[in-house]
């Protein structure tokens, strides 16, 4: 650039930590939305201990621990994508990441028949033959009777609770899908600035050079007539340099995928690990 | 490569080219001032629209006995009045409206943090409100839990419950994203020299909001949900014939929905404080002690929701520790209260509308918040539970103080959003019907209340009926008031003449930009160098100019 042009402060338009920012924000909302369940919870199971344990006894504590591992595996897988991607390896960064994506098909793949074993034995909210279920274990003397509610109670939480969380779980496997795309279609980038002051482009010109000092492209010399300029370009950047701006939107799908492996590493132990 | 404009005199946001053409460079627009107006014109719609409901309530209940409904049409009318006011018009209120206009203005910002969420947000609000809407005509009969919708009803009655609720929810997720909107705004995007402590008391209220709006929407967010679910999934955890427990419905809702009473109020606490200073031509008293307890009534009012449980059965302990938490809310609301008016002390004070509503707010809201102490009361709490006490307690805070402030705003930036003035005198005129109007209608439900007048009921015993007309009769000032306000705001839209970039001699940043200020809001990015409210620049020039009261004139013809 030009002695004068070189002048000219360059303000980005995007964000990072704006963005930054912002996604912790969504973050709070969901840890305050998964909250309201975690309350009904912790009240529920305060009133009805020996109810939960009796529900608690019907989940399998085997395919919920491979779960809990491939949750745990696919934040570590997501972690050194994003550290890849910081370092310019996009390679790198596109194993990993639809690695993660995988372990999150594998964990809704486990989810899907965990579900449906227990469907299929007629256990899930508002089934009459849970009820009748329950009514054998009051006369067994497995569960005292003012407890009764707490199994019913139990397995309804665990369907809202399992649920809402394979919701997320889907949601960020689809935010991984799009970035993933974005990846591997090795998109140019785009710039689009409006630095520039009425005042200050009095008598400049802006001018585009490459790194040996070659100019590649120089515009005319503003006049006062110019009030505003729009610098707009595209590049297909080198591989090994990466702009923050460009990974931002996959550390942010990793913020999330961190949170719903967390609410995991809750659910878990309060759901299988009860009894 | 590059574009250029060649024009000396920057165009409004109003002239400026948009993509689209029509309504769509409106409702497909990123720009945070045509974004504020649309949820203007979209709110006070609806604001409108519950009016008639609540005008409709009133003239039922004016005799004793029915009147013009069945019961049954009587119970949708406080439902549909309720919650269209409460999450159609309440909720995104200033914040989506005047946060929207004004705090990147005041922060010298270019726009807000993410303005295609923004859009987003608006979305979100008119879908949900069409999803409101429509549920009054899908079920087999009109909405009827009233607007908190409690369980185990809510799942019990054949109205399309499961339908608003879910309107409800997207509502409230606009919300979500306009509160983490502001957030980001404040915290990124500044002007230079523009500290925490040099933000306008509005854009610190706005601040405040937004926690609120993020960190208590969710709650209900997920109740509403649950709700949903009970309805069409099978499970019990709110229904007890379903081994659920209702009085966890009610936990939850008020976890959200004292602390949305703050999401109301707090942004109109933020106007009262941007307007009085102004008028007075003062430093606001006690800058920072209004803005932190901004703050602590938004942690505060996370504390406090069992006060509207009392009666529902909570251990006695439980009951003891919400009722003194909330009186201790009471300590910060009442420290706005006494600044404010100790910068009345010796201002020079002039009494334009938008500082009779600011006045108002503070007499209305004093009363409102004074009443919610007592409801807050334990012992007096059992007596006045679900009485018209209770009514006119929120109608003092929410309509005396939420909707005066709103309409002062209105009024106070009437000039800079449109460019053009109203009609000062008939604006007070407006202004003397409404205030006369709404102390008329909800003053005497005090009263009744007192004596034992219960709430939402169709029928009452005649010892009650004066109060009943006489508050009917104050409805219809009060109405004529509004109606009179919007015709003069319309009139002045339209006919009005050009206003100044700076009519009140406001001294925030909002008031050195063009009336309509342009798209990118500041042709330079400006550099604060001086705290919010400090007129000294304003009254030296005031003061060398030959005509100091040519500006009274003007509004006024
Ligand atoms: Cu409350």
């Amino acid at each position: 650039m030009s002695a004068h042009a070189a002048e000219l402060a360059v303000h980005e338009h995007k964000d990072y930590t704006g963005a930054k920012i912002g996604m912790w924000m969504f973050l709070f909302t969901e840890v305050l939305l998964f909250g309201g369940l975690f309350l009904l919870y912790a009240v529920y199971r305060a009133e009805y201990p020996q109810g939960f344990h009796q529900g608690g006894l019907h989940l399998d504590v085997f395919l919920g621990a491979i779960n809990t591992i491939i949750l745990l595996t696919s934040s570590l897988t997501m972690a050194l994508s994003i550290a890849a991607i910081q370092r310019g390896q996009k390679g790198l960064a596109i194993f990993f990441l639809s690695f993660t994506i995988l372990c999150g098909a594998t964990f809704m793949v486990n989810k899907y028949f965990e579900w449906s074993k227990k469907i299929h034995h007629k256990i899930y909210p508002g089934s009459e033959a849970l009820a009748k279920y329950v009514d054998n274990m009051v006369e067994e003397g497995k569960v005292p009777p003012q407890q009764k509610s707490g199994v019913l109670l139990f397995f309804s939480l665990y369907y809202l609770m399992t649920g809402l969380h394979g919701l997320h779980v889907l949601v960020g496997m689809i935010a991984m899908a799009f970035i993933l795309r974005k990846l591997l279609k090795q998109p140019f980038v785009h710039h689009r600035w409006n630095p520039f002051q009425k005042q200050e482009l009095q008598g400049c010109r802006l001018v585009l050079e490459d790194p040996n000092g070659q100019t590649i492209w120089k515009s005319e010399t503003f006049d006062e007539t110019v009030k505003h300029v729009d610098v707009e370009f595209q590049y297909y950047p080198a591989p090994k340099h990466v702009h923050p701006d460009d990974y931002v939107a996959l550390e942010n799908t990793g913020l999330y995928w961190h949170l719903v492996d967390l609410i995991w590493i809750f659910l878990f132990p309060l759901f299988y690990l009860i009894s | 490569m590059s574009q250029a404009t060649a024009q000396n005199i920057p165009l409004s946001f109003y002239e400026e080219k948009s993509a689209y053409p029509g309504i769509f460079a409106w409702i497909f627009s990123t720009d945070h001032k045509r974004i504020g107006l649309l949820y203007m014109f979209t709110i006070l719609s609806f604001f409108l629209f519950g009016m008639s409901m609540g005008f409709l309530i009133r003239l039922e209940k004016m005799f004793p006995g029915g009147q013009f409904f069945q019961p049954a049409t009587y119970n949708a009318l406080f439902t549909i009045h309720g919650v269209v006011m409460i999450f159609l018009f309440v909720i995104p209120g200033i914040p989506a409206v005047f946060g929207n206009f004004i705090l990147p203005i005041q922060l010298g910002a270019e726009d807000v943090a993410f303005p295609r969420l923004n859009l987003l947000s608006w979305w979100l609000l008119v879908i949900g409100a069409l999803v409101i809407f429509l549920s009054l005509f899908t079920g087999s009969k009109l909405p009827d839990t009233g607007w908190t919708f409690y369980a185990p009803y809510n799942t019990i009655t054949t109205a399309n419950i499961p339908m608003a609720v879910f309107g409800a929810f997207l509502v409230g997720f606009s919300s979500i994203l306009t509160g983490l909107n502001f957030i980001t705004t404040v915290h990124r995007l500044r002007a230079k020299g523009m500290t925490f402590f040099r933000m306008p008391l509005f854009a610190w209220s706005i601040y405040a909001t937004a926690w609120i709006q993020i960190l208590a929407t969710p709650v209900v967010g997920i109740t509403l949900l649950l709700v949903i679910a009970e309805r069409f999934l099978g499970v019990g955890v709110f229904n007890p014939s379903k081994s659920g427990d209702p009085l966890m419905y009610q936990h939850l809702f008020w976890i959200y929905s004292h602390p949305a009473v703050y999401i109301m109020v707090l942004p109109a606490m933020g106007i009262v404080s941007d307007i009085i200073p102004t008028f007075c031509k003062k430093p606001i008293f006690g800058y920072k002690a209004i803005a932190f307890s901004s703050m602590s009534i938004a942690f505060i009012g996370y504390l406090v929701w069992g006060h509207h449980m009392f009666t529902s059965g909570m251990a006695d302990l439980a009951r003891v520790v919400f009722s003194f938490l909330t009186f201790f809310v009471a300590v910060p609301t009442a420290i706005k209260i006494f600044n404010w008016t100790a910068t009345l002390y010796k201002g020079s004070i002039e009494l334009r509308a938008p500082m009779l509503f600011a006045l108002s707010f503070i007499f209305l809201f004093s009363i409102g918040g004074l009443t919610g102490v007592m409801l807050g009361t334990l012992n007096l709490d059992l007596h006045l539970h679900d009485t018209s006490f209770v009514v006119a307690h929120f109608h003092y805070t929410i309509f005396g103080g939420f909707g005066f402030a709103l309409f002062g705003g209105i009024h106070y930036w009437f000039p800079k959003m449109f460019g053009k003035m109203y009609n000062e005198t008939r604006a007070k005129w407006a202004w003397l019907l409404l205030f006369i109007g709404f102390n008329m209608t909800y003053f005497p439900l005090f009263l009744a209340g007192l004596e034992g007048m219960p709430r939402r009921y169709y029928d009452y015993l005649p010892k009650f009926a004066p109060y009943h007309f006489w508050s009917t009769i104050g409805s219809w000032i009060m109405i004529s008031g509004i109606l009179f306000m919007f015709g003069n705001l319309l009139h002045g839209l339209l006919r009005g003449e050009k206003a100044d970039d700076n009519p009140w001699g406001g001294s925030t940043l909002e008031w050195q930009v063009p009336s309509p200020p342009p798209l990118v809001n500041f042709t330079t990015p400006p550099v604060v160098n001086k705290d919010p409210y400090d007129f000294s620049d304003i009254l030296k020039k005031r003061n060398s100019s030959p005509t100091p009261q040519d500006q009274e004139d003007k509004g006024g013809q």
